[in-house]
């Protein structure tokens, strides 16, 4: 008793990207990576496999990070994004971005902005993790350039960066 | 890929009204991490993916009575995140720990682990020796399946049509139980099981003898598979290193594996052998500290 | 890191130093502009239909329905593409059939490679594309496919191309799958391997393995209706993609625009064309920009692997250890069309040691597999997989050590290349040495690891040569005494910020003060790929050049200032001085100020053809490797890599290019190959089945760069890119068999074959 269906339409998403309410169209098929890229124009978020294995299309679903790639852009609905274009602070550099570029640790860059997001949350639950914590936490990047050990580097160098107590006083 | 139409229906009665109307053409999902991905490849057409984490019921996690209830949606991360979980479920944590990477852990759940049926799901097997109770709901009602009977093939399960997994109910473990996880990957993380096998026992109050055992097997079969003979074995046996050898012998007679990319026909042999030692030896150690 | 230099250095201001890269703020905040990240006003989307067939004649394609469906632009054929005769082309790192090159972008009435193009659909997104491609029917007659060296090489093979042509030693061969057949030889090797002491002679089998960089293809073209062809892409060689089109496409090459977009890792795989010409025919039938973006499992199946194949060495010492002679029987698949580096192989398989009497053939063998591509030093990891196993297996018989070895018979300067060059003052025993030195050399193993393990440690050595060739670079001086410098090699790992310091270094300035583009074909000279270790070697040269013609012609510029002979006017430390009036004097930013009032603008472009090669690095490196014996899993767990770098412009990113290859081989060594079945289907063609290493699978990589500056190059720079793959997968072979004491012959050296391994040595077999 399958009934005749009406061509699939396009579907409104209204969620918070970066910290601001962002509202658009997206096929049903479409996932949150495509809608970030074409939808909204956030190309920082990569595409590398598109079947969650390389770790390129990370972003923060909700405070959790998500291969974008396996998250269809309807399920963003009401939801919070963070992608790679949020994380540094007005005319600044986050302090993951900054010990990135200080330790070397991209080469061609592409995986880049997948690490940096996986790695922030890592630092945010977990202020100092070991270096067997930090390959863990960010396993499910893959980068072919590096071979992760600059990688590892720039994330202690961060989590050193931001352990430390905040200057006393104002400058 | 077919344009298909996604669905987010608020309770089971509607779930089930869309999947029983939509048939084979629907499928419902929590992660998406397996059905995006087959639905890429080519795997299947769909014309309706129901999502159902705005389901109340499939998004529960709750210890009852000893007893856990995981929603077919709640995703790993929940589970292993959940101190009292992780002090009472150990085993199920080895496993809802190593599904994919952190990105996958956070969508991906242990319900839609069981319901895609594939022979190497690393979240099967542990439920399995915890004698775990998959909670169904269709058209007809509510039945039961024990999640040993659950996956009748590759990709095929018991569900009919209409029918969802609503969650998945393990019984409070017995006295002086202890079980584990361990699955084998050529890679440190982010591989499909070459070979895995989940361990339970309880001991007896001296610790002198195992009264009760099961062994799952995952990845040498159609499907992840309940170790019986193995698992008779160890019935009222001393838990030593020779008993746990003994058991890996009898597993690995148990398991029919296949060769292919992920592995060869006689290297999973060796593996189930030597999985089925390590992991008793950790439910031991578990069984023997628990309360 | 260490750096380890055997002379007073030169001294510099900012080269050796390391500075934040130029590129890397907009890489680090999401900004850079990849392939696929391109918009274009009325972009519509491509996608290509591929054979599902290793081997199969194409009896028809009818595209009708996918033509007249909604949302569809435009479909094209094998019928749509130019036909092209026989030509070689030199493509910087291998050589190429311009005919070969056009059958195999798109397959006209036979495909030979699963993954084949066999049409392609332009639609008004990527997903209406996809669909469309469904309606497109082609009937195929499936043939046997030949995807083994077995298979191509037999008597009465499956013939692929009937109208290939092979050169077996200079004679003309027809009838054959093998292309080619080269032979090296000197001396007399049979008579003096009756006169040594010990001979042993191996063969050994290396799979395919990608280079797996994370960035699919991507390409963008925009057919103008006056003629001019625009393409958007993410390649390495930018004028070798403008000049392959021109070829293909039949245009004049100064009808073809190339802009590289930033590009997501290649390692030799993109130099060759695959979707641009698709792309540009689209465009050109659908009257708008096409954008193509390739899927991952089609990179796999049909974007070229470095080639795998057999090896079979044989090497004679006399009773100190001293090399007398070496064979090598080299047999590479190339995949569905000839070029496989045999030639590269040949050199980097004994490149390392004096051979005083040598034989090297070499075969070129064509399969119904993807061509495969240049993967970082091609053809010659798999080439030293199998000399530095030997050498290892060798040492242990004469009971010598592997680092005493190499020390007695590493090739030096005055040695004779096996092809025949001699070389140049290298730093093949100075990288040795530094191994020697190194801390992790000098700690003792502990042999036993926890749970039962079984440790071991390995080392080989490696060679690679690189290229020179033509490089462009423009310095513009703006009056604030910053430079901008616009040059023609895209950017793969940090050559904007080694190429601006060497600039930043004739000028006096700091690497900041010069700000380096990359630009598209129209917009500056001529310059060969991104490959070949040339990048920072040659491109460098180029901006030195430059650099230098910029400084001569503010000379002259500070003499009309200063109202004085050009001769009186000295540059040092960037600082302009009068020597005949002392106290004259402007710093470059100061001088840069009076451009305007003393004849206007300054824009220099040094252009060069670098003749010699990149002077040769030399690498040896170390790792130790723990082994689960009932597992067979093998984990790194120390690993410390050296090499000749001539002078480390940044050493940051030399020292990430040791690392990277040395991550690339692990993976090699370990888990990385093409698995397919009977029909040479690809079977793990994701990130998922095709293991490349994770965070989680490598320790952290030990550097130690050697400076042994190279004569070819103002500063001693060495090309350093590409050494650094060829070592580990030998190195880690040599470490397991120490660990385990039984050897295996074959990459992947994954755990069931380590486990195949030591049945076979409980089985008194040792291997073979």
């Amino acid at each position: 008793m399958t009934q005749q269906e009406a061509p699939v339409r396009k579907i409104t998403v209204a969620c918070d990207v970066n910290g601001y309410p962002a509202e658009f169209l997206a096929a049903p098929h479409q996932s949150l990576l495509e809608a970030l890229r074409e939808a909204m124009g956030l190309t920082g978020t990569k595409e590398g496999c598109n079947d969650g294995n390389c770790g390129a299309c990370t972003v923060a679903l909700d405070g959790r990070i998500v291969d974008s790639c396996l998250v269809l852009a309807a399920e963003a609905d009401g939801k919070r994004v963070d992608t790679i274009e949020g994380m540094a602070p007005p005319n600044g550099l986050h302090p993951l971005q900054q010990a990135f570029l200080e330790e070397a640790a991209l080469q061609c860059g592409i995986c880049t902005p997948g690490f940096l997001v996986a790695a922030k949350a890592l630092l945010e639950r977990e202020p100092e993790p070991d270096e067997h914590r930090i390959r863990l936490w960010l396993a499910g990047n893959l980068c072919r350039c590096t071979g992760y050990d600059k990688i590892v580097r720039a994330v202690q160098r961060a989590s050193s960066e931001m352990s430390k107590p905040a200057p006393a006083g104002g400058a | 890929m077919h344009p298909f139409s996604y669905v987010a229906p608020r309770t089971l009665d509607e779930a089930v009204e869309i999947l029983d109307r939509r048939g084979e053409r629907a499928r419902p999902f929590a992660g998406a991490t397996d059905i995006l991905v087959q639905l890429r490849a080519g795997r299947f057409e769909l014309d309706a993916l129901v999502d159902l984490k705005a389901v109340p019921e499939t998004t529960a996690l709750s210890l009852d009575g000893g007893g856990l209830r995981i929603g077919a949606a709640v995703p790993c991360c929940e589970i292993y995140e959940d101190a009292a979980v992780r002090a009472a479920f150990p085993g199920l944590i080895d496993a809802a720990s190593l599904i994919g990477g952190i990105q996958i852990q956070s969508r991906a759940s242990l319900g839609g682990n069981l319901c895609n049926a594939s022979p190497s799901a690393d979240g099967v097997c542990p439920l399995i020796v915890h004698s775990a109770v998959a909670k169904l709901r269709g058209p007809e009602g509510e039945r039961d399946a024990s999640v040993e009977s659950f996956c009748t093939g590759p990709g095929a399960n018991v569900l009919r049509r209409g029918e969802l997994l609503v969650e998945i109910e393990l019984p409070p473990p017995p006295e002086r139980f202890g079980a584990a996880y361990q699955r084998f990957i050529p890679r440190n993380e982010m591989d499909i099981a070459v070979a895995g096998v989940a361990s339970a026992v309880a001991l007896d109050e001296d610790g002198a003898a195992i009264v009760s055992a099961r062994l799952a097997l995952a990845a040498v079969g159609p499907t992840p598979i309940l170790a019986e003979r193995a698992s008779a074995f160890l019935m009222g046996k001393p838990p030593t290193t020779e008993t746990f050898a003994e058991a890996g012998k009898i597993a690995a007679s148990e398991a029919s594996p296949i060769a292919d990319m992920r592995g060869t026909k006689e290297h999973r042999l060796q593996l189930i052998e030597t999985l089925t030692r390590r992991t008793l030896a950790v439910a031991l150690a578990r069984a023997r500290t628990s309360r | 890191m260490t750096t380890t230099t055997d002379r007073p250095a030169q001294q510099f201001n900012v080269v050796g130093t390391r500075p934040i890269r130029h590129d890397g703020v907009d890489k680090v905040l999401g900004r850079a502009q990849y392939g696929a990240d391109l918009k274009l006003p009325g972009l519509i989307h491509g996608a290509v239909l591929r054979s599902p067939h290793a081997h199969a004649v194409i009896k028809r394609v009818d595209a009708a329905k996918a033509a007249a469906a909604h949302g569809v632009f435009a479909v094209i054929t094998g019928e749509d593409m130019p036909v092209s005769a026989s030509e070689l082309l030199d493509m910087g790192e291998e050589v190429t059939d311009l005919r070969w090159m056009s059958e195999r972008i798109m397959a006209r009435g036979k495909a030979v490679y699963k993954g084949h193009p066999v049409a392609a659909v332009a639609a008004v997104d990527q997903n209406a594309a996809l669909e469309a491609l469904k309606l497109i029917e082609v009937d195929y007659e499936p043939l046997p496919a030949v995807i083994s060296l077995e298979d191509a090489m037999a008597p009465g093979a499956v013939v692929i191309h009937d109208d290939l042509v092979g050169d077996h030693l200079g004679e003309k061969a027809r009838g054959t799958n093998v292309a080619e057949h080269t032979r090296i030889e000197f001396g007399d090797p049979d008579a003096a391997f009756e006169q040594a002491a010990h001979v042993l002679e191996r063969t050994y089998t290396i799979s395919r393995a990608h280079q797996g960089y994370i960035e699919p293809h991507s390409a963008t073209a925009f057919w103008s209706p006056d003629g001019k062809l625009a393409v958007w892409t993410t390649t390495q060689a930018p004028f070798g993609v403008r000049s392959n089109l021109a070829q293909v496409l039949k245009l004049p090459v100064s009808a073809v625009k190339v802009t590289p977009m930033e590009i997501g890792g290649g390692f030799g795989g993109k130099i060759q064309l695959y979707l641009e010409p698709l792309a540009a025919v689209l465009s050109k039938k659908a009257a708008r920009p096409v954008k193509m973006v390739m899927d991952r499992k089609s990179v796999f199946d049909a974007t070229g692997p470095g080639p795998g194949g057999q090896v079979t060495v044989k090497m004679g010492v006399d009773a100190n250890g001293a090399i007398v002679a070496a064979t090598a029987d080299i047999r590479y698949m190339a995949g569905a069309y000839p070029g496989s580096s045999i030639s590269a192989a040949s050199v980097g398989v004994f490149a390392c040691y004096k051979v005083p009497n040598l034989r090297i053939d070499a075969y070129d063998v064509v399969i119904n597999m993807s061509k495969t591509a240049a993967y970082r030093a091609p053809g010659t990891p798999q080439a030293a997989f199998a000399s530095e196993s030997l050498v290892s297996e060798l040492c242990e018989r004469i009971g010598m050590s592997p680092m005493d070895f190499h020390l007695l018979n590493a090739a030096e300067e005055g040695d004779r290349r096996p092809d025949g060059p001699i070389f140049p003052r290298v730093g093949n025993k100075a990288c040795m040495e530094a191994i020697r030195d190194s801390a992790h050399f000098q700690s003792a193993l502990q042999r036993e690891g926890p749970d039962g393990k079984l440790r071991g440690r390995g080392m080989a050595s490696g060679f690679w040569n690189g290229i020179g060739n033509r490089s462009s670079v423009t310095i513009n001086v703006n009056d604030d005494g910053v430079v901008s410098l616009v040059e023609g090699n895209p950017d793969i790992g940090g050559t904007r910020a080694t190429i601006a310091m060497q600039a930043a270094e004739i000028l006096g300035l700091p690497a900041e003060d010069v700000h380096p583009a990359v630009v598209d074909t129209d917009a500056i000279g001529y310059n060969d790929l991104t490959a070949g270790s040339r990048t920072t070697y040659a491109s460098g040269q180029a901006a030195i050049e430059a650099a230098r013609l910029v400084v001569e012609e503010m000379k002259k510029r500070m003499a009309l200032v200063w109202e004085t002979d050009p001769e009186n006017v000295e540059f040092e430390n960037g600082v302009f001085r009068n020597k005949v009036a002392p106290d004259q004097r402007f710093a470059f930013k100061q001088a840069a100020g009076k451009l305007g009032q003393t004849g206007g603008p300054v824009a220099k472009t040094g252009s060069v053809n670098v003749r010699g090669s990149g002077g040769g690095s030399f690498a040896a490196h170390l790792v130790d490797v723990e082994v689960d014996p009932e597992t067979g899993k093998t984990q790194v767990i120390r690993y410390t890599a050296a090499q000749d770098a001539g002078k480390a412009v940044h050493p940051s990113y030399v020292e990430g290019q040791f690392q990277g290859g040395a991550a690339q081989g692990v993976g090699w060594a370990l888990n990385e190959e093409y698995y397919t079945d009977e029909d040479g289907v690809m079977l793990n063609s994701s990130f998922l089945d095709y293991r490349m290493p994770t965070a989680l699978d490598l320790p952290m990589l030990d550097t130690i760069i050697v400076e042994t500056p190279n004569a070819n190059h103002p500063f001693g720079v060495r090309g350093i890119g590409e050494t650094s793959i060829v070592p580990p997968a030998p190195a880690v072979a040599n470490a397991i068999a120490d660990a385990i004491g039984a050897r295996l012959y074959q990459t992947p050296m994954n755990p069931a074959r380590v486990m195949e391994a030591l049945a076979a040595k409980r089985n008194g077999a040792n291997g073979r």
